[in-house]
């Protein structure tokens, strides 16, 4: 399988999408310049251009989707979903549930969602948890690749609506786009294996809802997704020095959840730590306890997750998101104060 | 011209080099790597800003987008401080916890945000709460071109009418929306729209200083006197286009880049399946126009506000300005550069 970045993996399941299925549009402020292959290849009949206008645009999305296209509509950072939240909200996501299941919306809501590189909290949510919480939404959080291009197909493919959420330390396209192509000398922390990896030719869909076990495990399981399971394959690495397995699990959509597999997991290492770039509170972290309670699963649990607003000096942000070192901090302190299953 | 309209153009000519001074330290630490995330400066908008700004006091308030400083130096906020906090200094306006996008000052009544339009709803809180204080303040929001397609923009501009707020709205017109030329997104036009609120607009060269200060005179007190909002729309350069690195801007400016970038689109017009051949060429079109367009928008000294209004000044002493204005934003760069290399 041939190898290529995350942003072209997207690029090209989107191309493929658009080959095969002519109902697909791609709607957006500045996508003729951000989308621009697809622009020259399809043309302006299908990449338009939108005005910064997220609301209408989001509503215009939803309505073409009802009347059978198939939009990609880009946001640009996930931020400004609250801006058009109504339509998604109040819209996009009651219309399955108000026909009874007879009319769906085939709506892919792109946007980029993330942080690590210094725009502080009003461009650098994550916001899965905000979203994942609304019924009817689909939301996923690709950290590969082969998971962006096989995800974005399974979105398109898929009844819909979904919330497609690209992590920019891992876009290449997208830290060139916010002017790191422009000056030399600036380093963020880009997980190489998330930014580079292998893609089928074509793409190999990826159905929404299923987990991925990234590394094996039975002394821990840290559960994570985007960004933070590179940074928790890191850690397991560390951890793995020190005579620990921890096994990692990317979840890779938030919703549906893979509960089946969170479960599994936590029965079998009875140590559960969620690495969750989101905000503590009502969200992913926490809904990964409440489904370990709700079936009966009997393990130690810990969070690392961003605490706070995100603060744009590079040393402060750097401690707020989740990092190896609070990883490890956290590990640790599971393994003191759970020591059951180990040794 | 009058001796006191000399002062004035020259008060305002210092407070225009404060600004473009202000801007290229942004840049200098911007582009050592000092500066993090995005960048979007407001050099081609100092006109505009101290026009305005020219005509407030401590009464008055200002919601900014992301392209604030210059506001906030024609303010009179510490420059140290700003520049401190753009590094992410704990020393900083705010700590370094807001960076360049959030710069907000609650002893200035001066707030900026990353979204754009949201400095419309944002004023007229500031304008309802400065008319039921009752001494005369007034609020300014600074926008955009772009933004008139927001929502909320629209939303404000309605409520200041129907509420008879004293805001000033000021479009700072660019022609460009990011990276799409605002003519193409805008029905009706700019002017008709935001001269559709039933509020007095007043049409203005942004690059020339002394206009926008009269106009923004009228506006403000207008305001003060409890008459009702008023919109300003100023239209001004954007050299630096969105933000630093801006793609069309690279594009057009390093050969490389082009030729880096023609090669992709080269192979999209030939790949099966696609659009018609026709359709493809359009596109490609499409892109070189607006890089084409950015071009040609980029130097055009003519149109630089600070040279208009040094031209209208002796020329000792609009040097005098200029260094003085220099050597201030030298210090304070100084400054901020041995703290940045002093905490590395």
């Amino acid at each position: 399988m041939p190898e290529t970045s995350f942003s072209e993996a997207v690029d090209r399941a989107l191309a493929l999408a658009m080959t095969r299925d002519p109902r697909v549009v791609v709607l957006g402020e500045d996508v003729r310049l951000q989308r621009r292959g697809a622009f020259v290849r399809f043309g302006a009949s299908r990449v338009l251009d939108a005005p910064i206008s997220e609301s209408a645009l989001l509503g215009t999305a939803l309505g073409a989707a009802m009347a059978g296209l198939r939009p990609v509509v880009e946001i640009y950072f996930v931020d400004f979903i609250g801006v058009a939240l109504d339509q998604l909200l109040n819209h996009a996501a009651k219309l399955e549930a108000f026909t009874g299941g007879r009319w769906q919306a085939p709506l892919v809501v792109r946007a980029a969602c993330g942080g690590g590189y210094g725009d502080a909290g009003q461009h650098q949510q994550s916001l899965w948890g905000l979203l994942a919480g609304v019924p009817g939404l689909s939301v996923v959080v690709p950290s590969t690749p082969a998971d962006a291009a096989g995800l974005l197909l399974a979105a398109i493919d898929g009844p819909g609506p979904v919330v497609f959420l690209e992590h920019k330390l891992l876009s290449q396209q997208w830290l060139d786009y916010l002017g790191g192509a422009s000056r030399e000398g600036v380093q963020f922390d880009v997980p190489a294996a998330g930014a580079r990896g292998e893609v089928g030719e074509p793409p190999v869909p990826v159905p929404l809802g299923v987990a991925a076990l990234r590394r094996q495990g039975g002394d821990l399981a840290l559960v994570s997704l985007g960004v933070g399971v590179h940074r928790c394959l890191e850690a397991a690495e560390l951890l793995e020095d020190e005579g620990v397995w921890a096994a990692v699990l990317d979840l890779r959509s938030v919703a549906p959840l893979d509960v089946q597999a969170i479960v599994e997991l936590g029965r079998r290492t009875g140590r559960v730590l969620v690495v969750d770039e989101d905000y503590t509170r009502g969200g992913l972290s926490g809904e990964v306890a409440a489904v370990l309670a709700e079936h009966g699963v009997r393990s130690a649990y810990a969070r690392v997750t961003t605490e706070e607003t995100i603060p744009y000096a590079r040393a402060l942000e750097d401690a707020v998101l989740p990092n190896v070192e609070r990883i490890m901090a956290a590990a640790h302190a599971l393994l003191v104060n759970a020591p059951g299953k180990r040794g | 011209m009058s001796s006191t309209g000399t002062e004035q153009l020259q008060a305002l000519y210092l407070q225009m080099c404060r600004i473009r001074w202000t801007e290229q330290a942004l840049a200098l630490l911007w582009r050592r790597g000092l500066a993090s995330g995005e960048m979007h400066l407001g050099i081609g908008e100092e006109a505009v800003v101290a026009g305005v700004v020219g005509n407030l006091d401590d009464r008055d308030a200002m919601a900014l987008d992301y392209r604030s400083t210059p506001a906030l130096v024609a303010r009179g906020v510490d420059l140290t401080s700003i520049l401190l906090e753009v590094v992410g200094s704990p020393s900083g306006l705010c700590g370094g916890r807001g960076g360049h996008m959030h710069l907000m000052s609650r002893e200035h009544l001066v707030a900026a945000s990353g979204v754009v339009g949201a400095p419309g709803p944002l004023a007229c809180g500031f304008g309802l709460a400065a008319r039921t204080k009752g001494k005369g303040g007034v609020a300014v929001a600074f926008f955009g071109d772009g933004a008139v397609n927001e929502g909320m923009l629209m939303e404000a501009l309605n409520l200041a009418a129907a509420w008879r707020l004293p805001v000033v709205f000021v479009c700072k017109d660019n022609r460009w929306a990011v990276t799409t030329r605002s003519s193409e997104l805008t029905g009706g036009g700019l002017r008709r729209r935001l001269g559709a609120f039933g509020m007095p607009l007043d049409r203005v060269d942004g690059r020339d200083v002394e206009s926008v200060a009269a106009a923004a005179a009228r506006a403000v007190a207008r305001g003060r006197a409890g008459r009702g909002p008023t919109v300003l729309l100023a239209s001004c350069p954007r050299p630096e286009g969105h933000f630093l690195g801006d793609p069309l801007v690279r594009l057009t400016s390093a050969v490389g880049e082009l030729a880096a970038e023609v090669r992709p689109l080269v192979a999209e017009l030939v790949v099966r399946p696609g659009a018609p051949l026709a359709q493809r060429l359009s596109a490609v079109k499409g892109i070189g126009g607006k890089a084409a367009a950015v071009a040609v928008h980029a130097p055009a000294r003519t149109s630089d506000p600070l040279r208009r209004a040094a031209r209208r000044l002796p020329e000792a002493t609009s040097r005098e300005l200029a260094v003085v204005a220099r050597r201030e934003v030298e210090t304070a760069l100084g400054r901020v550069l041995g703290e940045a290399v002093s905490r590395a």
